[in-house]
């Protein structure tokens, strides 16, 4: 079986942002940045899929600058056999319809079987890629998806919808799934597997091989918000804020 | 301006979210038509036509079944916008209606601007202002962010259902087993988020629930984690609560933590990182390590 798996890095969301100089983006110095949470349920659950069937060749796609490598090397010390590269400084400025286009064409000749992604990324969080890679490709997609089952050329997978109601669904393939949250349990890479990652194939693109459309959607700036609301804001040592909070919480005669 | 707006039938109701979208309509000073997949005899209070596919027919929700439903509407209608939730139903659908129809998509919209739509961007500790780069465009709303507009009564039409799809099978529902917590009926809850760092720390927080006679939430990383079941989480994928108190102890306020609980009477946020987006909703944002300040803050309440 040959499977893909998408992979965005982004940069930890306790970060401090500020708004890039050309003011369309968050100023990507200074941060840490490691492989979208959405995507390592994507990446681990690959992995179980080939230990379980063994025959199951996974390739691990990241589009951005060299420092993207990380995040493909990661997922190779986690099991994915081979990694590429698609190499784009500005993939921060291309919209999903774009990154999506990117996608399609580097796996339209390819034949996966299945295309795991996030179902979106932390820092834009638009949850449109996965599907619309599966509307270019013309595959199957279910999104969402907590739980994974492969049986007899088929997916049986579980839809997250809302107030802990899940759908269960059964998929032919080819088929993309994006992955939700609390799909399985990631591990952690060994010393040996991260040595082994760097000798697996890494192959880099450059993006204007893949990308052949203009964008849909088009930022006009990326701002600070307002602040809604001024709650109370304590600040200090423990023991003087705990007394504060305590009398506040008595004056309100909340407790 | 004209926008098509696509409804939820759920549970044997017109989901409200649908009366969101009409206030964004409204907001927008354009007409509105609308479409759902639900019995042929709903009646939104809405003032326009609405396109129903009987919900019979079409059966339990697949994707290319109401993208090709909701396309013939389009076709008719012509719309400018076509508009859903940002919900698991909005989400999936909107891309695969963008892609057919040709046009960009806008998720997630908190609020419009003149020069075009804001969104979250960060877990919201910024925003982003977007526009469609084509004339049409399909639009996702954040849950809550418009106020509902209900008012009049909508003149229906139903629309064949001649679509089907074989790819996906829908095969049931599974609902999560609750064993005898209600989080709904608390006065008081005291949550553990991520910040508690490990499963031996959840002990630290539930010591606090316990002095302020609460009960003990959890936001989905770690009920993901298995360090606290899942009939314990709050948001939208988990129970929607409104206590007199509530304390939020490592938790950075993420949307859907947000929509389970921001309508609690007090909040008070435990973080150590200042910008955290709970700080929009807390009336009280503790700064301070959690597994320092808490055992603390339990002490003094305990004496
Ligand atoms: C479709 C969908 C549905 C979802 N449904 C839900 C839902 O129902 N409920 C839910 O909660 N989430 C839900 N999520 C996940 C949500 O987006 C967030 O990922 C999640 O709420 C984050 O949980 P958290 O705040 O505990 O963790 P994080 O976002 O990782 O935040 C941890 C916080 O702890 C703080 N912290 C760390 N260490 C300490 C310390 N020692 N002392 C004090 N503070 C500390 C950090 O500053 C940070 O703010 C959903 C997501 C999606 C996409």
């Amino acid at each position: 079986m040959n499977v893909l798996v998408c992979v965005k890095q982004v940069p930890d969301m306790e970060s401090k942002f500020t708004v890039s100089s050309d003011g369309l983006w968050y100023d990507q110095s200074d941060l840490t940045y490691k492989i979208n949470e959405y995507d390592e349920y994507a990446v681990e659950e690959a992995v179980r899929l080939k230990e379980k069937l063994g025959d199951v060749t996974i390739t691990v796609l990241s589009i951005g600058p060299d420092r993207v490598k990380e995040a493909i090397r990661k997922a190779l010390a986690l099991g994915a056999d081979k990694g590429a590269h698609i190499k784009d400084d500005e993939a921060h400025l291309k919209d999903p319809f774009q990154i999506a286009t990117i996608i399609a064409n580097y796996a339209k000749d390819k034949n996966f079987d299945i295309i795991f992604t996030g179902m979106q990324s932390e820092d834009r969080g638009s949850a449109q890629v996965g599907a619309l890679v599966a509307e270019m490709l013309g595959m199957n997609c279910v999104t969402t998806i907590v739980d994974f089952e492969y049986a007899d050329g088929k997916v049986n997978v579980k839809r997250e919808l809302e107030g802990g109601i899940k759908a269960k669904v059964t998929a032919k393939l080819p088929v993309v799934l994006t992955c939700q949250l609390g799909l399985n349990t990631v591990r952690y890479p060994t010393l040996p597997n991260i040595m082994k990652a760097k000798r697996k194939e890494l192959k880099e693109f450059d993006v204007s091989e893949f990308l052949n459309v203009d964008p849909k959607v088009i930022t006009l700036k990326a701002f600070v918000p307002e602040k809604k609301k001024g709650g109370i804001v304590l600040e200090g040592a423990p023991d003087e804020i705990a007394d504060k909070l305590i009398n506040i919480l008595k004056e309100k005669a909340i407790i | 301006m004209k926008l098509l707006l696509v409804g939820e039938y759920k549970n044997g109701n017109i989901d409200d979210s649908f009366y969101e979208l009409v206030a964004f309509a409204g907001k927008l000073g354009a007409e509105a038509v609308a479409f759902f997949v639900a019995p042929t005899d709903i009646k939104p209070e809405f003032n326009g036509k609405v396109y129903v596919a009987d919900v019979e027919k079409a059966k339990e929700y697949n994707p290319k079944v109401h993208r090709d439903l909701i396309l013939k509407v389009a076709e008719k209608e012509n719309p400018d916008y076509i508009v859903l939730s940002h919900s698991s139903y909005g989400w999936d659908l909107a891309p695969r209606i963008a892609y057919k129809w040709d046009a960009g998509q806008i998720s997630e919209i908190v609020d419009v601007d003149n020069d075009g739509f804001v969104v979250p961007f960060c877990n919201a500790k910024l925003r982003r202002l977007l526009k469609p780069n084509t004339g049409k465009a399909v639009l996702t709303l954040q849950s809550g962010a418009f106020a509902p507009a209900k008012e009049g009564s909508a003149s229906v039409e139903t629309i064949d259902v001649d679509v089907a799809d074989e790819g996906l099978e829908f095969t049931g529902f599974e609902v999560v087993e609750k064993g005898g917590v209600d989080l709904t009926k608390a006065e008081i809850i005291v949550s553990a988020g991520r910040g508690v760092g490990k499963k031996e720390n959840i002990e630290i927080v539930e010591k606090l629930a316990k002095v302020l006679g609460a009960e003990l939430g959890a936001s989905r990383p770690v009920v993901d984690a298995g360090w606290l079941p899942q009939e314990r989480q709050v948001g939208t994928t988990g129970q929607t609560v409104a206590p007199k108190l509530y304390v939020a102890c490592g938790i950075s306020g993420a949307i859907q933590h947000l929509a389970g609980m921001k309508k609690s009477n007090f909040i008070v946020a435990i973080n150590k990182d200042k910008d955290a987006p709970i700080s929009e909703v807390a009336d009280v944002f503790v700064v301070a390590d959690l597994l320092e300040f808490v055992p603390v803050l339990t002490e003094k309440l305990s004496s």
